[in-house]
């Protein structure tokens, strides 16, 4: 039996007064990849900030458990350290500091809350190296200000090696593959199916099936107000690429 | 003169020459300041006459003088009669090596974390060390002395080099230049000489490194570099001060004589006590800095680190007198807190095709006060003149202050001169994006503050910039989240 990894239930949330999650429920166990599909709006980003633990989100009711923990509880850097992690959106980008010495200040903060020693210079740059290749990204670039000046491509792909870096247990991608080519697309799911393991799970957010193609899910669930509407295997999302998501607002129209 | 004029005269030049004595044998000054007070001063070093003139003529320039009100800083009047303007540490032998230094001082530098002997092991860096006004203990002395370097206490080189100090003391910061540098060369009590021979490329990093020791006493360092034709010298200077309650004075004096084709690069790393959470007690730094590049092609190079003082008032300049001179002023100033500082530079162009490179950041956090402030002059005659000034202000939380004061002034429309300023807060979504990442708000801070600041810390030597990333972390801990 797997172990169930993160759980859910009925988990409401606000924003400035404004109830954008209405109630959800998902388990997600170790191995599994889940696919949050919905249309603008419905509530996929509010999701993944909140279970990241953003400030600006109110939790309103309901639970979320992680490894039986109350993940609610924790500060954003120690969910971080427990194993959550998040691809961003729209990575932040911080003048003056390379990812290189980023990555390190974060690695060894993981690994002092692990309990693990910190990683010398040697080590670290010995494992860079080795994740570097996952996403077949340059030192040159990790050299340079985090994020600062990179194409959407680079971006994307800094935010897996990041992932790869800190090896977490439950990952988020929050619309990764937004203003992304093809090619920087493929990229970024071989680098995250790399990464894959019966140890670790994967939540896909995403409002197109395109990404799907490449990092094929077990299960994919539709958010739509707030709410997951339909659950089901990944041809749901050949379904939705094909019918668009109207026909989900018309049958829930009434929910 | 009338009768009563008479007795009156009498009656005061009578406790003048009576009324107040000073014990030569006492290791400090009594409190106040009068002309006798530096006589003392000045008889306790055995200092030649021309010196006890010269200190005399500041003093009496001094008291004609007004405290500068025009700075960006509030502060309560200083009682200039309630600072004593000498103290000694115990007389001892003189010291060969490091051994021979009080293990009590030695204790009080571990705990500070400078070490000495790991200065001296593992940098190479020779070391000055100024307690309380008297030098204590100069190392590699000798090995400079090989190359013609003279690298040694203010007052050794009165003793030693007394025509080198009288040629170039108060030759770039007149006696009467402002209200504290003219206290300052009335009352200064030791401080560092250094002088670089024509050709020599100093092979070390010199340093010096300043403390406040005894209750009370105010503190005038003097300092004192010259490089030669074609020299080259990177000089350190670097402070820490314990925890104490009562607001001090610290009004040092800085001069820089740069020959042609000479190059002085001259770090600081600042980080007085700067009061309580609260604002009480804490330093306050009034500092005169200047150089000038006197000969064509010389270059001056100003960067620091100012992190601590509950007041700072400093301005390291540069007065760029020879064709094709250059000069740099790098500066990151953090205040948190109740802390003020008012800092900046002076770029005085008076050489054609002279350059010069202005990078100044400022922090501000909790209830702070931080102001650039800063004058770039370009004289009638001097053509091709070429500045560049960046003037950053990163503020975190809302309650602190960051302000810019740019003076510009052209007199030659050949000049080239640009100014660029920021204002920026720590965004919500950096600290976020750290957290995320499993980095704690402290450290979040520490990392972007370091990251802003980096263009300057990168001109420390590594030693030094180590140290100071640390200060910046440690100096704006519990300012966010």
């Amino acid at each position: 039996m797997l172990r169930i990894m993160l759980k859910i239930k009925d988990l409401k949330a606000s924003v400035e007064g404004k109830e954008i999650l209405k109630g959800i429920s998902l388990e997600v166990k170790a191995g599994e990849v889940h696919a949050i599909m919905g249309p603008n709006g419905s509530g996929k980003s509010t999701l993944s900030s909140v279970l990241a633990g953003r400030e600006e989100y109110t939790v309103d009711g309901g639970s979320v458990e992680f490894f039986g923990k109350d993940l609610l509880e924790f500060a954003p850097e120690e969910r971080a350290r427990e194993g959550l992690f998040m691809a961003f959106q729209y990575p932040v980008e911080i003048p003056g500091v390379s990812t290189t010495n980023f990555l390190k200040t974060a690695v060894n903060q993981v690994r002092e809350h692990r309990g693990l020693p910190a990683l010398d210079a040697v080590q670290f740059l010995q494992n860079m190296k080795d994740k570097m290749k996952i996403v077949d990204i340059d030192q040159s670039l990790l050299k340079r200000s985090l994020n600062e000046g990179f194409s959407g491509g680079e971006k994307k792909r800094n935010e897996i090696f990041q992932m790869a870096m800190l090896e977490p247990k439950l990952s988020i991608l929050d619309e990764t593959d937004s203003g992304l080519d093809i090619d920087a697309l493929k990229i970024v799911a071989n680098g995250v199916n790399t990464l894959k393991s019966p140890e670790n799970a994967t939540i896909v957010i995403t409002h197109y099936q395109r990404l799907l193609d490449y990092i094929v899910p077990d299960f994919v669930h539709v958010l739509l107000n707030g709410k997951i509407v339909k659950s089901g295997t990944k041809e749901l999302a050949y379904e939705l690429e094909e019918r668009g998501y109207d026909w989900i607002k018309a049958e829930f129209a009434n929910a | 003169m009338s009768k009563d004029a008479e007795i009156l005269d009498e009656f005061t030049s009578k406790e003048y020459e009576h009324g107040w004595t000073v014990d030569l044998e006492a290791d400090e000054a009594p409190k106040g300041l009068n002309e006798d007070i530096i006589r003392f001063i000045s008889a306790k070093k055995e200092e030649p006459e021309w010196l006890l003139e010269w200190r005399l003529k500041a003093f009496r320039h001094w008291q004609k003088m007004e405290e500068p009100s025009w700075a960006a800083i509030k502060y309560p009047k200083v009682n200039f009669q309630d600072i004593i303007y000498y103290s000694a540490p115990k007389k001892q032998k003189k010291l060969k090596s490091l051994d021979e230094v009080d293990p009590e001082l030695r204790e009080t530098f571990k705990k500070l974390g400078i070490s000495l002997e790991e200065q001296k092991r593992l940098t190479g860096v020779a070391v000055d060390a100024v307690i309380d006004s008297v030098s204590v203990a100069t190392t590699f002395k000798e090995t400079l002395a090989e190359l013609g370097i003279i690298f040694c206490s203010f007052s050794e080189a009165v003793q030693d080099h007394p025509n080198l100090v009288k040629k170039y003391l108060g030759s770039v910061v007149p006696q009467n230049d402002n209200y504290y540098a003219a206290l300052n060369s009335a009352v200064f009590s030791d401080g560092s000489f250094c002088y670089i021979p024509k050709g020599v490329h100093c092979p070390m990093e010199l340093s010096t490194y300043f403390r406040i020791n005894a209750a009370n006493t105010g503190q005038f360092e003097r300092t004192l570099i010259v490089a030669e034709e074609g020299a080259y010298v990177s000089y350190l200077e670097g402070c820490t001060a314990p925890q104490r309650d009562e607001n001090q004075l610290h009004a040092a004096v800085v001069e820089i004589y740069v020959h042609a084709d000479a190059e002085v690069k001259y770090s600081t790393v600042q980080n007085w006590y700067p009061g309580d959470k609260n604002g009480k007690g804490g330093i306050y730094n009034f500092v005169t800095k200047r150089g000038i590049c006197a000969g064509d092609h010389a270059k001056l190079s100003w960067t620091q680190v100012e992190t601590g003082s509950a007041v700072t008032w400093k301005y390291p300049s540069c007065i760029l007198k020879g064709d094709y001179s250059v000069g740099e002023f790098y500066s990151v100033a953090v205040t948190n807190n109740y802390q003020q500082a008012d800092t900046g530079t002076k770029m005085i162009h008076l050489g054609k095709g002279s350059k010069s490179r202005i990078v100044s950041k400022g922090i501000s956090a909790g209830f702070s006060q931080n102001s650039y402030r800063g004058l770039v002059q370009v004289h009638k005659r001097s053509e091709n003149v070429r500045n560049f000034s960046q003037c950053d202000s990163l503020l975190l939380g809302d309650k602190c202050g960051a302000h810019t004061f740019p003076y510009i002034e052209v007199d030659n429309s050949t000049a080239q001169v640009e100014h660029e300023a920021t204002t920026s807060k720590i965004g919500e979504d950096q600290i976020f994006y750290c957290n995320q990442r499993g980095i704690d708000t402290e450290a979040a801070v520490a990392l972007i503050v370091n990251g802003y600041a980096k263009e300057v810390l990168n001109k420390l030597p590594m030693e030094f910039a180590v140290e100071a990333q640390k200060l910046l972390a440690l100096t704006l801990e519990g300012s966010v989240g």
